[in-house]
């Protein structure tokens, strides 16, 4: 037997009971007392530079994308199933650009401690900021998109007005929320490599229940609850009373944004912490 | 004051390297499979105190690279303690962290930060960090052009330049010609010299013999032997023939 062991049985070694003392590193960092901004920025524009670089139309597909979804969907709901909204291709933006950047945010942020494994295994960088820079990798891809958005909306018609300022701490809090969500199911998916197939699937029913293409007024009121706590749903109906109907969102709407997004990272630093220990033995 | 000081360490692993699927943790729950696990490493003890330099020596899979990410502080050892005072660089494999789709120089940014050089130090750096490396005419290519002699010059130049109190380099000296080699002894030394700590990883010889004042021999994760490197390296030719 020698260096065999089973794992399992009560006295036999556990893989993770030793210690480590490292002097002098905060946030349980071993060693790694760098600096976290340069870090952050470093790989977030690794991330968008590998993107961007192998593209021949690069930035454009940032916009082609939603564009061609958007007219796509004005097709459908203006020539097949008449829904007789007005300013249907704004509409549908705002739905549209929250919803792409979470889907992509996420799985982009669920994939990452894999993607960076030889990163991972090679240097003791504090290992919250993978996933979050792979989230924040995403924001320029988002920016351009609420250009576009933007655009389409003066384009329509509307001016800008005061409830405007309201945008960027909706936008914010979503990032927020992304966040916290991507590092649990990053630090899920690797000890359980389905994880990312799991966050796939999401998306696609998330794309029927976030309000992209009805408005939250066609929604019975019995499944309204489902959408109240849908950070991305909030983010939707957020953007639509600012752009379109030149309101301010509604302070209980604005409050649930903001406690979901803020619990998620919460939960999310808190799981991570709890699971980060073991990575090395399973990447 | 000993900088890295291993207790009775131990490190074990899965077989399988964790269960990775669904599946696979399905099955453990239902069916209480044992797992079949190994020692990376066995109960292994030494201290490095300041300003020494020690190789650890060993074949493939003897548990060097375990040894390394554990006083790297890559991972935390299954039994007995590790403690690491000061700050270390660990060059770990050829181009840790380099990507091969972007330039040198944004890979020597890159990798400055996750090395944990500031903005500022890494400004100030930079020159003589692509000064060192001798690929200047290079430097705006993608890395995927590089030679792999090319990545370990650029990773050395900003590992050496880290100035750390530990540097640990997992045998990727290998690479690059006799004349680069040679500039990175130079530059080994005078690191010595300054009075840091230096954990090298080889197959064994000449490199070990100049540049470490002790060596232990690693074989199957156990410990066999630990002195001069003198003595390990002709303890270690002996059995490897």
């Amino acid at each position: 037997m020698g260096a065999r062991a089973t794992l399992g049985g009560g006295g036999e070694p556990n893989p993770f009971d030793g210690c480590v003392t490292i002097v002098g590193s905060p946030f349980n960092t071993p060693m790694w007392n760098g600096d976290y901004g340069f870090l952050l920025s470093n790989l977030i524009q690794k991330d968008f530079k590998v993107r961007y670089r192998n593209m021949s139309l690069g930035v454009l597909w940032s916009l082609l994308n939603p564009l061609v979804t958007m007219a796509a969907l004005t097709f459908v709901f203006t020539k097949i199933f008449p829904s007789h909204r007005p300013q249907f291709p704004v509409f549908v933006l705002c739905g549209l650009v929250p919803f792409n950047f979470f889907t992509l945010a996420w799985s982009s942020g669920t994939g990452s401690l894999i993607d960076n494994a030889a990163l991972m295994k090679r240097v003791p960088i504090p290992r919250e900021i993978v996933p979050i820079a792979a989230v924040l990798g995403n924001c320029a891809h988002l920016s351009i998109q609420i250009g576009l958005l933007l655009a389409f909306t003066l384009g329509f018609g509307n001016g800008i007005n005061w409830h405007w300022i309201w945008l960027p701490v909706v936008w914010g809090l979503e990032i927020v929320f992304v966040c916290g969500l991507a590092l649990i199911t990053s630090a899920i998916n690797v000890f359980v490599r389905d994880t990312r197939y799991v966050v796939e699937s999401i998306n696609t029913i998330l794309f029927w229940l976030v309000p992209i293409f009805y408005s939250f007024d066609d929604i019975p009121q019995r499944y309204h609850v489902v959408y109240r706590f849908n950070p991305v749903a909030a983010l939707v109906l957020a953007l639509r009373s600012i752009l379109l109907d030149s309101t301010a969102p509604r302070m209980v709407l604005l409050l649930q944004l903001a406690s979901s997004s803020l619990f998620m990272l919460v939960l999310g630093l808190f799981v991570f912490r709890r699971l980060k220990e073991r990575f090395y033995d399973y990447l | 004051m000993a900088l890295i000081e291993f207790d009775r360490v131990s490190k074990i692993f899965a077989h399988s390297g964790g269960a990775k699927l669904l599946r696979s943790h399905l099955l453990d729950r239902f069916k209480r499979q044992k797992r079949d696990i190994f020692y990376a490493l066995q109960d292994v003890s030494f201290r490095l105190d300041q300003g020494e330099s020690m190789a650890v020596i060993g074949r493939n899979g003897a548990g060097k690279s375990t040894l390394l990410g554990l006083a790297a502080g890559l991972c935390k050892p299954s039994e007995g303690s590790v403690a690491v005072r000061g700050r270390v660089a660990a060059l770990l494999e050829l181009g840790s962290g380099f990507h091969s789709d972007l330039t040198g120089l944004e890979n020597v940014r890159l990798n400055a930060s996750l090395l944990g050089l500031s903005r500022k130090r890494t400004a100030e750096a930079l020159e003589s960090i692509i000064d060192f490396s001798e690929i200047r005419d290079f430097i705006h290519d993608p890395v995927r052009t590089y030679s792999s002699g090319m990545i370990m010059r650029l990773g050395f130049s900003v590992a050496v330049h880290v100035d750390p109190d530990i540097l640990i380099i997992d045998e990727v000296l290998g690479v690059g010609d006799q004349r680069f080699q040679a500039k990175c002894f130079d530059r080994i030394r005078q690191f010595k010299q300054a009075g840091k700590t230096l954990l090298f990883v080889s197959h064994g010889g000449d490199t070990v013999r100049q540049l470490c004042d002790r060596a232990i021999w690693l074989d199957h994760g156990k410990m066999l032997l630990a002195g001069t490197p003198a003595q390990v390296l002709e303890a270690y030719a002996g059995p490897a023939g």
